[in-house]
């Protein structure tokens, strides 16, 4: 065979020099370490920086079905109201459904979300009573078939400093309460959140004293305004947005929206609140939205709209001051805040 | 291969959690607020590695293993790295650059007050983080500097604890943390200092000391 049929010699500077060659083990379990060590450490940073507050987003929900659409069906006959504003301006239902602050479901803004499916809001029975002549237990069904449903879309001012606009579903509460009759001795209602903390695991910790109650005073209660919301965009409401029955003052912070009500009560005396107990120089019983008086942590003179980059001025009682501020008349809001 | 792979190796770990968060935002998946979300997971980011940082000489101390003296400085500067990140982004996007309401923040608010007090101490210590730094201080000078390190960390705990609203286990964890550290040098340190005199009598054997740890400072 001749020589000119052999492989060329590799190039010097392809063949491995020695000192490498004879370390490789070395090397390659340095490479090892290097990888272990760059990921474990990775993998912590990434779980301990997710924590909390800064959890990323749940997938999304899927529009909630409504199951046989015919003309019993008090979501299929929606009411339009001249106190709604435009469609167009809400907030998409994948913001609304995925960013809540429902503390029993989770203490992120992503954990109701999640944990949502623990919350069963059928059957579901609300207790009526207090300084009214007509106490009663009614049923969810009984509601949704006595009182029209209306579409109101509501700006949502989160004590937080941001805000969403959503399409609520719901009726006047002002018309239930008119069915009980309140007594001349019902001054303020009561409100609160069913307690189960097997189906609101968040109530297994001490974060708030549970059960969450928040409270109005009976004018604004009666306001037209005031809202009972059974549902969003359309269908009913989803766990974490507080199903089967919610709150909506729209003129005050988020959190006085109570979720998931068990229980309505007439009372004569201003009751305690929830975060009014927790924490009273930052979260009065009032919480009207107010740019001028600041959470003592941040300033509530802007807001972020959820969507949208740039902040928004917060406007006095988040834009309803014409049909609410008379309401206030007389008082210091600086310290009734 | 001749620099420390260790450092190295943590680096590309604290771009893990960076990478994430940057490709997360860049296909809009931080979610509905992802302002909020990138700020909060940069301040974490900041926070933990402080932490991990302060934790570095107790560490050593108590356990005599050197492999964290040779991550500390790279712990620290990626700390100070994202504080960085953390507050521009709370700048630029958060505040939208409206300086006049920022300063009337930063001034009014403890809550922010504390954490731009967390960062300003991180300055000098980046600053000096370099081996050309530490010489031309001078060790004790240098070591008395980076006690600054202690103070952060306490700024930086403060500024989360006074962040949450309701439930303070996890601040109260990475307080703990910096506590025990914290704790575990004074009682290192004032048994040294009883130790001295018998140390002295031995001659030399506490130079030797103090000679060592410098040096184990000093690996980069």
């Amino acid at each position: 065979m001749s020589r000119r049929s052999l492989p060329p010699e590799p190039r010097g500077d392809a063949i491995t020099p020695p000192e490498l060659y004879v370390r490789r083990r070395e090397l390659l379990g340095r490479a090892g370490a290097f990888v272990a060590t760059a990921a474990g450490f990775g993998a912590s940073l990434t779980w301990l920086s997710q924590r909390g507050a800064a959890d990323p987003p749940p997938a999304p929900p899927s529009l909630p079905s409504l199951g046989e659409r015919d003309g019993d069906d008090p979501f299929a006959r929606v009411r339009e109201s001249p106190l709604s504003l435009p469609r167009s301006e809400a907030t998409p239902f994948e913001a609304i459904t995925t960013y809540n602050n429902f503390y029993e479901l989770g203490l992120s803004k992503s954990a109701p979300a999640r944990n949502a499916g623990s919350l069963r809001a059928r059957p579901w029975t609300v207790r009526i009573d207090g300084e009214v002549h007509a106490p009663t237990t009614v049923d969810i069904e009984t509601l949704l078939r006595d009182f029209p449903l209306e579409e109101r879309v509501y700006r949502m001012r989160c004590v937080e400093a941001w805000s969403m606009v959503i399409p609520w579903l719901g009726f006047p509460l002002a018309a239930l309460l008119e069915r009980v009759r309140p007594t001349s001795n019902a001054r303020f209602v009561k409100l609160v959140t069913l307690h189960d903390p097997a189906q609101l695991p968040g109530q297994q910790s001490d974060v708030l004293d549970w059960p969450y109650v928040e409270g109005l005073r009976l004018d604004e209660a009666m306001h037209p305004l005031t809202l009972l919301a059974v549902g969003l965009y359309g269908r009913p409401l989803l766990g974490q947005n507080g199903a089967p029955l919610r709150l909506v003052v729209p003129w005050k912070y988020g959190f006085k929206g109570v979720k998931s009500i068990v229980s309505i009560e007439l009372v004569r005396e201003r009751p305690r609140t929830s975060w009014a107990l927790a924490a009273p120089e930052e979260y009065g019983f009032y919480a009207n939205v107010n740019p001028t008086v600041d959470h003592p942590r941040w300033s509530q003179a802007s807001e972020r709209r959820i969507g949208q980059l740039e902040r928004i001025a917060t406007l006095p009682f988040n834009g309803y001051a014409e049909s609410v501020a008379h309401l206030y008349r007389g008082m210091d809001l600086q310290a009734e805040f | 291969m001749n620099r420390d792979w260790l450092p190295r190796a943590v680096l590309a770990g604290i771009g893990v959690p960076l990478g994430i968060l940057a490709a997360r935002a860049c296909a809009g998946l931080l979610g509905a607020n992802p302002i909020a979300t990138a700020l909060n997971q940069l301040g974490l980011l900041s926070l933990a590695l402080l932490v991990a940082s302060l934790t570095c000489t107790p560490l050593r101390l108590v356990t005599g293993a050197s492999f964290p003296m040779r991550i500390r400085r790279t712990l620290g500067l990626a700390a100070f790295f994202c504080g960085v990140l953390h507050a521009l982004v709370y700048l630029a996007l958060d505040q939208g650059l409206a300086w006049r309401a920022l300063v009337k923040d930063a001034v009014a608010r403890p809550f922010i007050a504390l954490g731009v007090a967390a960062l300003l101490a991180m300055v000098p210590l980046a600053v000096t983080s370099t081996r050309r730094a530490q010489q031309r201080l001078g060790g004790r000078r240098w070591r008395r500097l980076h006690r600054l390190a202690y103070l952060a960390g306490a700024l930086a705990v403060g500024h989360y604890l006074l962040r949450v609203k309701a439930d303070v286990t996890e601040p109260a964890l990475y307080g703990t943390v910096v506590a025990l550290g914290f704790a575990a040098r004074l009682i290192r340190g004032r048994s040294r200092r009883s130790g001295t005199a018998s140390e002295r009598r031995v001659g030399g054997n506490l130079e030797a000391t103090s000679a060592r740890e410098e040096k184990l400072q000093n690996s980069p």
